[in-house]
């Protein structure tokens, strides 16, 4: 178990910036995010989309972003857990218990949700049959390319994760490439060394298809594929990997006991704390008269819950305001300190 | 201002008055249209605005820019009347247009 002042579930800008907030004024903090990157929208959606109303800065990207809001942090140390969700919060004598879908638990008297419009999912394929294989032989993610060997493996998708397993295994395994138009978005480079494995029929390439059923007693055995013209084919395959990008959801937030209204949570402008205390939402997750979904936005909601996580998480001291400028107690933690 | 037709995932119909000027899926997200998240706020990023465009209307509809069809590879079940609603801006033109949001989308 892991005892923290605040915990924040979202590594995004909002949940960043929060951080620099609650190390700014002697707090400690951990965060949590599903990505197995920090940044959230702005480093998966946008990583290259340019930003101009962040103020101050007249234009930047979504990596260049976040770049700077992880300098911003250097000195601080903080924890981040990528690549786990937040399943369960409870409540409990002490506090807040956290649990993570990694069995990590964390104790803390404040809970920052930062977490978008939800946590990144793979895109799953859209026949129902498909479910019955998830996370056996129907895969959307690549964990020991081991398993592959010598199998047939059907790779759907048409961007740089699926041309490139489509051309690693196709050393080792036997691979088909199915893809719903005949271009593709991947790095040219890649595109063309797959279309050359096609033509030493390495890789057998089936374009203007998609995922129809997946057919099997208990492991995948085949599947059926449509083409647009409405032909139906039979690929005899071990495992079917998709690679449709990722998709937000809410996900477990929604059993939390929270005030949920079309995927956003209620907060209150003070402290943006939630229905339940020491439970705060800031950033493009929380709800409230006047809301903007602005990046903006998220840094001042930050800054206000990060204050409120003080009282509780240190009852007994009183916090005082203080400027970066001038606090020497906040220029140390920073590091910048004149010694 | 144009009026525009949703068939979502329930089987149900919703006609909308959008102004012109605004995207279809401002218009279906205004009018609480379920099934049209656009997660990443029209930003061509996410996939989650993904609708079908009723055959009589797709080829009055201005072309798709770059990307689009790059985007719409990550929506589910995309056909050739896939478009992503936050591409298309209403005009008095597209009075009457009619869409379909693809029931995984619900």
């Amino acid at each position: 178990m892991i005892k923290t002042d605040a915990l924040i579930i979202g590594a995004g800008p909002t949940g960043l910036f929060t951080a620099h907030q609650l190390r700014l004024i002697g707090l400690n903090c951990e965060v949590v995010d599903n990505l197995d990157k920090i940044g959230g929208q702005c480093i998966e959606l946008y990583p290259d989309k340019p930003i101009y109303d962040i103020p101050s800065v007249p234009a930047c990207t979504g990596e260049e972003l976040t770049n700077n809001l992880i300098k911003q942090l250097e000195n601080f140390k903080i924890n981040f857990h990528l690549g786990e969700r937040v399943d369960e919060v409870k409540k409990d004598d002490e506090g807040w218990i956290v649990k993570t879908n990694h069995n990590k638990s964390f104790l803390t008297p404040n809970v920052i949700i930062a977490g978008g419009v939800g946590s990144f999912e793979p895109r799953k394929f859209p026949p129902k049959e498909c479910e019955k294989f998830e996370n056996k032989t129907i895969l959307y993610s690549v964990k020991n390319k081991k398993i592959f060997e010598g199998k047939t493996v059907s790779i759907f998708g048409g961007g740089d994760s699926a041309l490139d397993w489509a051309v690693e295994l196709s050393n080792t395994s036997n691979v088909n490439l199915i893809h719903r138009r005949e271009d593709f978005r991947g790095a040219k480079a890649t595109v063309d060394k797959v279309l050359d494995l096609v033509k030493a029929g390495k890789i057998n390439l089936y374009t203007k298809y998609q995922m129809l059923n997946a057919k099997g007693e208990h492991s995948l055995e085949s599947i059926d594929i449509k083409h647009d013209n409405k032909e139906i084919k039979n690929l005899k395959t071990d495992y079917a990997l998709g690679f449709f990008g990722l998709i937000m959801q809410l996900g477990p937030i929604a059993d939390w006991g929270l005030n949920i209204d079309k995927k956003t949570i209620e907060v209150d402008t003070e402290k943006f704390e939630t229905n339940q205390k020491g439970i705060y939402a800031v950033g493009d997750i929380c709800n409230y008269p006047g809301k903007l979904k602005l990046i903006l936005s998220g840094f001042h909601e930050g800054a206000l819950a990060a204050r409120a996580c003080f009282k509780l998480a240190r009852p007994n001291e009183k916090y005082r305001f203080e400027f970066t400028t001038t606090s020497k107690a906040a220029q140390e933690r920073l590091g910048v300190s004149k010694k | 201002m144009a009026k525009i037709t949703f068939n979502t995932h329930d089987d149900k119909t919703h006609t909308v008055d959008v102004q012109n000027g605004l995207t279809v899926m401002e218009g279906a997200v205004q009018n609480d249209v379920p099934g049209i998240d656009a997660d990443c706020g029209g930003g061509m990023a996410c996939a989650t605005c993904h609708v079908y465009v009723n055959e009589d209307w797709i080829d009055k509809l201005p072309d798709k820019e770059d990307g689009e069809e790059d985007m719409l590879d990550m929506a589910y079940e995309p056909k050739s009347n896939s478009r992503l609603s936050c591409q298309i801006t209403v005009s008095d033109e597209l009075d009457g247009l009619v869409v379909s949001i693809p029931s995984k989308q619900g």
